[in-house]
């Protein structure tokens, strides 16, 4: 392999890895505050990277007016999703929210087949997204710039919210205790729902950049995507937002370098998330940079 | 707790509706067309899966989602053992098959067993670390253990034919095969949960700081629990591939492990009698939803059939019941035939606690 290949590839998982990294924030910021793994985050990407389609391609919209609209409209599902089928479980025992969650995947899944129909669509990509840029011998598309440059930006953004601003404090105070910060006359479930939105919206945006990289929305292309940024937001540290992007750097990086340098590995590309999922759980399961969690007898 | 009286008569009293499903499948094949055998073989099938997935989940208290993936292993094991040699010839056509599998061939029965100790046995070793994590995180542990499972039956073109799948396989699963091997897990699960071991699985479910200070060694009580689930689950995959005759890697998806959830759920966590009730239930619907899928007639009105419909439906009612109806038809609760016939003398059953404190 030589210089020019790995910068290539160096682009690809920074690209990928971010994409991660956006999705975990989502997985991380509501485990931080509802210990609940919001299984239907994946399928809010997938409805993102849907509705970007649909204005775009079927409604001819132009793209910067299309893309706001899908960003709106996945982060009105997501704050749906928590209004309809989370918050009535608040007080419910923790598993019961997760099969909730579980449920809601499976309903957006096959809302989107019924919807969309469950046959893969192209994207259409901007021509000056696309048009390579030759740098020494190294050809650069925009899009695999853009798409690590956005999420650094976004992910700064958020970090200002949520280290900042008042809502950002009662975030993080309500990731330590839920009840205190009810009494401290916060509206808990006002400040959930930003979570949500805030989450959902990130998701969304992933899931345009994902669709416009491999160009195709299906409805199950949430899935994959969301197991590892889940295991990315694991391997970080759960509740960690800086920890989310760096898991999500990381598992980008281990899966374009390993079959970059294991070519004959590209099968079991899949199964490295997972197999990672299982180290981290076992050696560390509090993740890079997350905090310890108290067992509460 | 019941007198030795009431336990004879319940005993008596079972046979009645044992001897009713016995007229049932001796009636049945000649009497009813092939779509609804299957059903029927599906409902039993779904059972003995429910009631293992119902062991690990609602009785020991490990949230599993690796269900599918045990599934996979029992499936491919039984159906590796009952194909004949010339039938794997021709169909490993990406590569040829690994020798020592290629003459390998055992009875039904033998299969079967095999994949449930198949099953079991991986199941014991996930088991050693994953059963350390709680709570969600043995969830998607034990999620991405099947993932790794389906790669692995993906990758190893060798050994399982890769995303081609086995086609062929001998229908060996008749409603004889499938609710005789349904009534032997029920009764062991019935007898397991009535014995010390279900109260020792209990106590440690509700309460595993308590149970490990009244001496319980909690990790080995829940590695065996989950082996046990294993099996089961080995055994189901194993008669749902003869019963489908053709399995893929692409059945074995998380899909499976939700439908499974859902009996379970449906039926109520840590009842066996739930996990049947959940079965017919959830077998049957998902089979009659099938109409929403299929163009509808009425005279003139012609309703185009929704591909997908059945499964929003499906997933509206795991969403509803999990906020309206926690703890499912049965919660905790079995079935009894001191329901109909209360023991004199004895006192009256506490009224039940309803939601159970985890």
């Amino acid at each position: 392999m030589n210089l020019n290949m790995f910068v290539q590839h160096f682009i690809n998982a920074l690209g990928l890895g971010s994409l991660y990294g956006l999705i975990a924030i989502g997985y991380t910021m509501v485990y931080g505050i509802l210990r609940l793994i919001n299984f239907a985050h994946g399928d809010i990407f997938m409805l993102g990277a849907y509705f970007v389609f649909f204005a775009t391609i079927q409604f001819k919209l132009p793209w910067e007016f299309g893309v706001s609209l899908a960003i709106a409209g996945a982060t009105l599902c997501g704050l749906l999703v928590d209004r309809i089928a989370y918050r009535p479980l608040r007080s419910a025992p923790r598993i019961s929210a997760l099969i909730s969650a579980i449920g809601v995947s499976f309903f957006l899944e096959n809302l989107a087949i019924v919807m969309f129909t469950g046959m893969p669509r192209a994207v259409l990509q901007p021509p000056w997204l696309m048009k390579p840029i030759l740098v020494g011998d190294v050809r650069l598309i925009p899009l695999g710039l853009m798409v690590p440059t956005i999420s650094f930006v976004l992910v700064s953004g958020l970090l200002w919210i949520v280290y900042r601003t008042r809502p950002g404090l009662a975030m993080r105070s309500i990731s330590h205790d839920i009840e205190t910060t009810r009494l401290m006359g916060v509206s808990v479930d006002r400040i959930i729902a930003l979570t949500f939105a805030l989450g959902s919206a990130l998701a969304a945006l992933a899931g345009i950049m994902w669709a416009l990289r491999y160009p195709r929305v299906e409805p199950f292309m949430g899935i994959f995507p969301g197991f590892k940024a889940f295991i990315a937001a694991v391997f970080g540290g759960i509740g960690s937002i800086p920890g989310a992007m760096v898991g999500g750097l990381a598992l980008g990086f281990v899966e374009i370098m390993s079959v970059a340098f294991f070519p004959n590995l590209s099968g079991y590309k899949d199964a490295f998330a997972f197999v990672l999922l299982i180290v981290i759980l076992l050696i560390r399961p509090t993740g890079l940079m997350g905090e310890k969690m108290e067992e509460k007898i | 707790m019941n007198g030795t009286g009431t336990r004879a008569r319940s005993g008596l009293l079972n046979l009645l509706p044992l001897a009713a499903l016995v007229c049932f499948l001796w009636w049945a094949p000649a009497n009813l067309d092939g779509y609804k055998l299957r059903v029927i073989n599906l409902i039993a099938i779904n059972a003995i899966l429910g009631l293992s997935l119902n062991l690990i989940y609602g009785m020991a208290g490990m949230f599993s989602l690796g269900h599918a993936g045990f599934m996979a292993i029992g499936a491919y094991v039984s159906a590796l053992l009952i194909l004949t040699p010339e039938q794997k010839v021709t169909m490993w056509i990406l590569e040829p098959i690994a020798p020592w599998l290629l003459n390998l061939h055992t009875p039904f029965i033998v299969s079967l067993v095999l994949a449930g100790l198949a099953a079991a046995f991986v199941g014991w070793l996930i088991a050693l670390p994953v059963l350390r994590l709680g709570g969600d995180y043995l969830g998607i542990a034990t999620l991405g253990f099947a993932e790794i499972i389906r790669i692995l039956i993906v990758n190893l073109t060798p050994l399982t034919n890769g995303s081609l799948g086995l086609k062929g396989i001998p229908a060996h699963t008749d409603l004889w095969m499938s609710y005789g091997c349904f009534l032997v897990i029920l009764v062991f699960v019935a007898r397991l949960m009535g014995g010390n071991f279900g109260n020792v699985l209990r106590a440690v479910r509700d309460d595993e700081v308590a149970a490990r200070t009244m001496g319980i060694d909690t990790f080995r009580v829940r590695t065996l629990a989950f082996t046990l689930g294993c099996f089961g689950a080995g055994i189901g995959g194993a008669l749902m591939g003869n019963l489908i005759t053709t399995i893929d890697p692409k059945m074995f998806m998380i899909t499976q492990t939700y439908n499974l959830l859902m009996i379970v759920v449906v039926g109520g966590l840590g009842s066996i009698t739930g996990s049947v009730i959940g079965s017919v239930l959830v077998t049957t619907m998902l089979e009659w939803l099938r109409f929403v899928e299929n163009p509808i007639t009425l005279g003139s009105l012609h309703i185009p059939g929704i591909p997908g419909m059945r499964m929003v439906l499906f997933s509206v009612l795991l969403i509803a019941i999990i906020i309206f109806r926690r703890e499912g038809i049965m919660g905790t609760r079995e079935f009894s035939w001191n329901w109909f016939f209360p023991p004199k003398n004895a006192p009256r059953a506490l009224p039940d606690e309803g939601g159970r404190g985890r």
